[in-house]
């Protein structure tokens, strides 16, 4: 077993909320996961931990051979996992394509001080950049200020910035909460298409069942900050806890937010 | 969107060239104005203006990117100020050689710009505001209370045995120089990396160091920026006045007048500041000087007032609001912007990368 990101033990408290209670999932290399659970289940706390936004009270996460509990996130997001925000974070005031910018600014350092201040050392991610927002599709918008961008269209500018660092590991937080259904469509088949020619790997949390059980191979359900149960989408969904924990709990409604 | 393309093609064109020869003329205006108007009362104007125009420039090159509001600029217009009048005193330079003095100056407000932005920019928003005034009251107490400094009768600049007449017109040439300086550098940082990261953290500073960028390091250098050229700017205010006291090279109202100035003419923007700084110095200057107002405050309860009239009717300057009713004007009948409602591959043209470039420029 190659599992590129894993957590182990993980134990998170907010004063007395148990957030995430011993919560140990594993990430196989190229293979798209998902995290499950009911709300207040931990999911978004064990995005934080993993992203370095919070520190866990005890356990470690690893990604491959490496221990990167703790880490601060832009040390995170150099060593190769990227993420998206459930309420997305994009620059409202810069143009689309100056959000994409300082996502590959990251990338490479400025070797001395004028650098800072000329405009060719990072001319070339321009283009880059550009081809991003293509693939993305919303590269027609470039010139224009994010914040003026559709709730839709910022997801795929998240999406799109956080290539932009080239990730091992893309962790998306509800990539198609309150978002139309073709546009649901679109951002599935980026998430194939990456997987598939890139060999990325993803780890998402979704309330869309449908989209979960679509796309994801292997799925956990975390319930109370612990995993309940980990496997291929068919095995969870019959699982006696998992419709206890989560699917029985609400079944009339799926409330997608 | 059913504009024509040559139309569309024309216009990035053109402004190039109508910015560019605009920028010309003002600076022709600018270097001829002492000649033209060789009156002192007049080139006073000039003078201050200029003062004013590097240091609202210099204070929007940290707050006016980062979103962090600065109150405490005062602290590096009289460190800069009492700096010069310090060392001519101790060192007994006089004449023209004290204005050899300016890079101390500026040395002297970067070296308090350091521990001042290690510790104020910990903090964020109001409470990054309120750092600001207190460091502000620690150094006017301190020009108050030390006895090298001179006390509460300030400092006195050595004597400038220049011909009354023509006095103000040295002066008026190196606070020009300053401020063109302060623009050029103002200029370069809003169009590099450096700048990018700057206006990345005023829209989400947490967000911006999830992706990399080293919040502290760049905050701290625009930061610096601004220190060193308002201490060069309060040096040379100083040499211009003869005089510096604690309450006025550390004024409240320096800090607020500055603020103004950026708000009036357009917060965040280069021009804006420029603007502000035009209209506001000029007008207080001109009031003070009337029989009117010269008793009382009453030019500072006026500028109050604008500053209502600003922030309640144009939030958002003179520069951003005259910009967009252009616009709108321009593009009457037709979207100002493609319609950011359709998602999926584009199907119309796509931008080439300079005119995306272009437009993302400001």
């Amino acid at each position: 077993m190659t599992a590129l990101l894993r957590t182990d033990g993980l134990v998170k408290a907010y004063g007395g909320v148990q957030a995430l209670n011993g919560a140990t999932i594993a990430v196989e290399a190229g293979t798209v996961a998902g995290l499950i659970g009911p709300n207040g289940s931990g999911k978004t706390t064990l995005f934080n931990v993993v992203t370095g936004y919070e520190r866990p009270d005890a356990g470690e996460v690893w990604f491959g051979d490496r221990a990167i509990t703790n880490l601060a996130p832009d040390k995170v997001f150099a060593a190769g996992i990227g993420r998206t925000f459930q309420l997305t974070r994009i620059f409202p005031r810069l143009t689309v394509l100056e959000n994409m910018l300082i996502a590959a600014q990251g990338k490479d350092r400025p070797r001395n001080l004028l650098s800072w201040f000329g405009r060719d050392a990072w001319t070339h991610h321009r283009r880059h950049a550009l081809e991003l927002l293509e693939f993305v599709g919303i590269e027609r918008h470039a010139g224009i200020l994010a914040g003026s961008l559709s709730y839709g269209q910022r997801k795929l500018l998240e999406l799109a910035y956080v290539l932009v660092a080239d990730p091992a590991v893309i962790l998306l937080d509800e990539p198609a909460g309150g978002v139309n259904p073709t546009l649901i469509n679109h951002i599935a088949d980026r998430i194939r298409q990456l997987n598939a020619e890139q060999g990325t790997t993803f780890l998402l949390v979704e309330h869309n069942m449908e989209f979960v059980m679509g796309l994801c191979s292997t799925i956990t359900v975390l319930e109370s900050g612990k995993d309940v149960v980990s496997g291929p989408p068919d095995i969870v969904r019959t699982d006696k806890r998992v419709l206890d924990a989560y699917l029985g709990a609400d079944l009339e409604e799926e409330d997608p937010r | 969107m059913s504009e024509s393309p040559g139309r569309q093609r024309a216009l990035p064109d053109l402004a190039p060239v109508f910015k560019g020869g605009g920028l010309v003329a003002l600076i022709a205006i600018a270097v001829a104005f002492p000649q033209v108007y060789t009156n002192p009362a007049v080139t006073n104007y000039g003078v201050f203006a200029l003062i004013y125009v590097t240091a609202a420039s210099g204070w929007n090159i940290f707050s006016g990117n980062t979103g962090y509001i600065s109150l405490g600029q005062a602290v590096f217009y009289g460190s800069g100020a009492y700096a010069m009048g310090v060392a001519a005193r101790d060192w007994n330079i006089t004449g023209t050689m004290v204005f050899a003095l300016l890079p101390l100056a500026m040395a002297v407000g970067a070296a308090i710009a350091v521990p001042f932005g290690l510790v104020a920019l910990r903090v964020r928003r109001h409470t990054f505001i309120v750092i600001t005034i207190a460091f502000f009251f620690i150094f006017q107490l301190m020009a108050f209370n030390f006895s090298w400094t001179g006390g509460s009768s300030g400092l006195s600049s050595p004597f400038l045995n220049w011909p009354a007449a023509s006095y103000n017109t040295p002066f008026y040439y190196i606070a020009f120089a300053f401020a063109a300086g302060t623009i050029a550098i103002a200029w370069l940082v809003r169009r590099s990396r450096f700048g990018l990261q700057l206006r990345a953290i005023r829209d989400d500073e947490d967000r911006a160091r999830g992706l990399g960028v080293r919040a502290m390091r760049v905050k701290l250098s625009a930061f610096v920026i601004s220190g060193t050229i308002t201490a060069g700017i309060g040096a040379v205010w100083f040499y211009y006045i003869n005089q510096v006291e604690p309450q006025t090279g550390f004024d409240p109202l320096f800090d607020l007048t500055l603020v103004l100035m950026a708000f009036l003419g357009g917060y965040g923007s280069i021009s804006g500041a420029v603007l502000g700084a035009l209209i506001i110095e000029p007008l207080t200057l001109w009031l003070n000087a009337q029989p009117e107002f010269s008793s009382g405050s009453l030019s500072e309860i006026l500028l109050g007032g604008i500053f209502l009239i600003v922030v309640l009717f144009m939030p958002r300057g003179i520069i951003p609001t005259s910009g967009e009713l252009i616009t709108r004007l321009r593009t009457r009948g037709r979207a100002a912007i493609a319609p950011a409602t359709t998602i999926g591959p584009a199907s119309g043209t796509a931008p080439t990368p300079s005119s995306v470039v272009s437009g993302g420029a400001q």
